[in-house]
């Protein structure tokens, strides 16, 4: 089995580093599924964000030509799905992966194996999508794929890609959450209780549970539409006595706790920042842990508010309305938790700071224009304009993506052992900021003047031209800022700062090992004595309160003879197999009837690679 | 804390719980054909079927007697259901003046 | 909430009986989420039935309460299984998990049955939305029995290819967790789809 023998291998790290591409398709460690999960997010990131750029290419100039309106529908449709599902869940997943068993004092997840299926459904699913371009059209109906527009046309497969695409992107995220919950329930080191978790693990724990009970609502809700399309049931046929607002109801019950889903890993991450770059713990811990649980709780209660132009009645609508006023609270607890953190602290405007900063700010006015939503007369202007799409990319983009970029700039270092260039991780930032609010900020008056969502042309003379032209500009901004980041990406392979093992002088357990980690994590499982274990371990306090380096500093334990051996999970190629199964079989689904046969085989595989699973222990004997 | 600290159920005991749910399962079975209780039908049917659904998870599936973390993470799924479904069939109009 | 209780006594070492557990009773808790979406969806439609045939007119509740109890017994022989793996009498597990098996197949042979003779009197998922979501909801409910026979089957097997590793038991006990789920789901569709004929 892969057992490491703690004397003889930390001092030789090399020892269980495998390379070649078989060790990445079979990897089941979760630093490496981290990474995959990483890279595969930032090139989807590209992805997306050209498809933007051709939609703002189009809407530039009035009676624009750049795109048809077929081209069009499918440009907004898959920008969205692209960004939600294949960039912003899998970056946290990213993080998640990477970060979550090793802050919470752990050597890896609770079912590796199954951590690594999440990771190639997901890819398998990108690819999936990525097909549909090139094979008659991608999906076309928007990313909530609304009935009966979704459940028509079943003589053009685009939208089966998309209801097949998104479930089993789907199940990859139920997997996963499974596996996290598991994960911090039964796998933290000793004395890490539930409190002391680091603000990051929590809002991972959180997302998990959102995860795990909204996507078996849209589970169901897409087995529908497939099966509208491709079995000629009924649930969505209003002729024949279906209700097409059903579909709404299912798809949004998942869809508002999944924004919170998107937003929640970016605050975690933004908890962990501020701390350190203030050099103060978290203001008001406590509350901002309870406050994400309290998110996490009536994200499911709010779903309703994005269908107040859908006729529910007065009753209906004004429930929501409160419920969705009632959501800001804590999501404001969290505001000024983070601002007393900073406040009075010794700080650094590092880029990972400068990110979080701006992700408080780009935040709170996605979330004013939010509060400005769930008053119902108000929405009933602003939806369907570009009004909402400001006020989601201030949440989205403002919030998530710049909270994510400071997650990549703090660990960068922990998971290459180089340091991003401090300079241009500023330009980044500063060009990002900049650009990004050219180009949405000037959406809130398009929308409050009328100019509707999801039409790919405008014509002269409606007042729209000049600040559409300002977000063509805004959008060319952003992508220069990301090429900005991709240089400097780029330039730490050769010419990085090496980074040691705590160059932030962290307050958290990831920076007690070197940069980057060993495969186990952790040489000694850690003992843990408080939150931020790791601070208190450098630091005393001297009867000012003022942080006061002991004398000697840390070493964290190194494994002497007694301590156990490490028992390692084994590479495995079958989750990669059984995910691979499961591409053809929705491959084959997309064409039926003749695509049985394919999708026969796929099913075929799926036992195949499940089955070779199960017989396979978790760690094999003679590594 | 376990359960093997606790005295171990018998076959003998899964055998009266079978047969205590094969009798509410023909009690139910039979209220369905006894017209003088239609008024009442619904709310005895769901009763005596959540008395089946209690039983088979608290000792069949053992919740009753293992960790409270089991119970908590079943419980969340099994609330939120017909809190949110409830919600949304009450917005179509049903499940009022039934 | 699911402030768990401190662990930490144990940290380091996560019991895998425990760490089974834990994903399989979180899984189900989704479930009934996944089954809660079906269910209301029937709810829905349980009146929309065009000109096809109604649920008073169709449903069959003498046959279908047999089903029902065959199910029922079903979880009974899945407890004795366990209850014979946690004794290591593993001959014993072995005749509880087929009987379960077998029982599971009959179930499924009365669902055939049943829906084929629905569809020869006029109701297929095509007929009316009370169709659709009939059948999909019976359906779904049905593909987990057989996806649960597939595992009870592939446990037997394990058994008998000699994989009497300290991890049988826990296998068993998962399965378990799985069966007797699949079966409380049918307890409320056959109450809330056949007997409330709502």
């Amino acid at each position: 089995m892969a057992t490491l023998t703690p004397t003889v291998d930390a001092a030789t790290p090399a020892h269980h580093a495998p390379s070649g591409v078989w060790s990445w398709l079979t990897t089941t460690d979760h630093k490496r599924i981290g990474l995959l999960y990483g890279v595969s997010a930032l090139l989807f990131f590209l992805v997306g964000g050209v498809e933007a750029l051709l939609i703002r290419l189009q809407l530039a100039a009035p009676d624009g030509t750049v795109l048809s309106a077929d081209a069009y529908n499918q440009m907004f449709t898959m920008h969205a799905t692209t960004m939600v599902f294949l960039v912003i869940m899998p970056a946290a997943a990213a993080f998640t992966n990477y970060f979550l068993p090793i802050l919470i004092g752990a050597r890896d997840v609770a079912f590796p194996r199954l951590n690594a299926l999440s990771y190639w459904i997901y890819i398998f699913g990108g690819l999936f999508l990525t097909i549909s371009f090139f094979v008659g059209g991608a999906p076309d109906g928007g990313w909530f794929g609304y009935a009966p527009l979704s459940t028509q046309v079943p003589e053009l497969v685009r939208m089966d890609y998309w209801a097949l695409g998104v479930q089993i992107l789907g199940l990859a995220s139920l997997l996963s959450a499974v596996n996290f919950i598991t994960t911090v329930f039964t796998m933290r080191a000793p004395g890490m209780t539930m409190m002391r978790m680091p603000v990051f693990a929590w809002m991972a724990l959180v997302v998990a549970f959102l995860l795990l009970f909204s996507l078996p609502i849209i589970a169901v809700g897409l087995f529908e539409v497939f099966f509208d399309r491709n079995l000629g049931t009924l649930f969505f046929d209003a002729a024949a006595g279906g209700r097409p607002i059903l579909w709404q109801h299912l798809f949004w019950l998942f869809g508002h706790p999944e924004v919170y889903i998107l937003i929640l890993p970016a605050m975690g991450i933004v908890s962990e920042v501020l701390p350190v770059f203030s050099r103060k713990p978290l203001f008001g811990r406590s509350f901002v842990i309870f406050s994400g649980i309290a998110i996490g709780f009536m994200g499911f209660g709010v779903w309703a508010h994005h269908m107040f132009v859908a006729g529910l009645g007065p009753v209906a609508e004004a429930t929501f309305a409160l419920t969705t006023m009632f959501i800001a609270v804590p999501t404001g607890v969290k505001i000024f938790n983070w601002i007393g953190t900073v406040w009075g602290g010794s700080v650094r405007l590092k880029t990972p700071m400068l990110f979080s900063l701006g992700f408080i700010a780009m935040f709170v006015i996605g979330g004013l224009s939010g509060v400005t939503h769930s008053i119902v007369p108000s929405d009933t202007q602003q939806h369907d304009t570009y009004y909402i799409v400001a006020h989601f990319h201030y949440v989205l983009f403002g919030g998530a993506v710049f909270g994510l970029f400071g997650g990549i700039y703090y660990w960068w270092p922990k998971i290459t052992g180089k340091l991003l260039h401090e300079g241009l991780g500023k330009l980044h930032f500063w060009l990002m900021i900049i650009g990004f609010n050219l180009t949405f900020a000037p959406m809130h008056i398009l929308g409050l003047r009328g100019m509707p969502r999801r039409t790919y042309r405008y014509p002269d003379g409606l007042g729209f031209e000049f600040w559409n032209f300002i977000a063509t500009v805004g959008s060319f901004t952003i992508a220069v800022s990301i090429l900005v980041f991709l240089v400097n990406a780029w330039r730490t392979r050769k010419r990085g700062e090496v980074a040691g093992n705590d160059p932030w002088d962290g307050r958290t357990l990831e920076w007690t090992t070197t940069s980057p980690p060993p495969e186990h994590n952790f040489d000694v499982v850690p003992v843990v004595h408080s939150e931020d274990d790791f601070w208190h371990r450098k630091y005393s306090e001297d009867e000012h309160g003022n942080a006061v380096p002991v004398p000697g500093g840390y070493e964290p334990p190194k494994a002497g003879q007694d301590d156990p051996p490490i028992h390692l999970p084994s590479p495995s190629y079958y989750p990669i197999l059984s995910a691979f199964g499961m591409f053809l079989t929705v491959l084959g689904l997309v064409y039926v009837p003749w695509g049985l046969f394919l999708a026969g085989a796929g099913v075929v595989t799926i036992v195949w690679g499940l089955f070779g699973w199960s017989m396979e222990p978790v760690t094999r004997e003679g590594h | 804390m376990t359960a093997i600290d606790r005295p171990h159920p018998k076959p003998r005991d899964y055998v009266r719980i079978a047969l205590i749910l094969f009798v509410i399962t023909a009690a139910e079975v039979s209220v369905t054909y006894v017209d003088a209780l239609d008024s009442s039908r619904a709310v005895l049917l769901l009763t005596m079927s959540a008395a089946k659904f209690a039983i088979v998870v608290g000792w069949y599936m053992h919740l009753r007697f293992d960790s409270r973390i089991y119970r908590n993470l079943f419980m969340l799924g099994l609330i939120a259901a017909p809190i949110l479904f409830g919600a949304v069939l009450l917005s179509f109009g049903l499940l009022i003046g039934n | 909430m699911v402030v768990a209780t401190d662990q930490t006594e144990h940290a380091g070492h996560p019991d895998p009986t425990n760490v089974g557990k834990v994903a399989m009773w979180a899984f189900l808790g989704s479930e009934c989420l996944f089954f809660g979406t079906l269910i209301s969806t029937f709810l829905l439609y349980h009146n929309t039935t065009l000109d096809g045939p109604t649920a008073q007119e169709i449903f069959d509740v003498p046959f279908t309460s047999v089903s029902s109890f065959v199910l029922l017994m079903s979880s009974l022989t899945m407890v004795l299984a366990h209850y014979a793996a946690g004794r290591r009498d593993w001959r014993r597990m072995r005749v509880w998990l087929l009987a379960t098996a077998g029982l599971g197949l009959v179930f499924l042979s009365g669902q055939a049955y049943e829906f084929t003779n629905f569809v020869h009197e006029g109701l297929t998922v095509t007929t009316s939305p009370f169709g659709s979501a009939f059948f999909v909801l019976t359906g779904f409910h049905g593909g987990h029995v057989a996806i649960g026979v597939l595992m009870l089957l592939a446990t037997t097997f394990m058994s008998f290819s000699g994989r009497l590793h300290e991890g049988q038991g826990m296998n068993v006990e998962l399965v378990g967790l799985y069966w007797h789920f699949v079966d409380i789901v049918w307890i409320v569709i056959f109450t809330v789809v056949y007997l409330l004929q709502v």
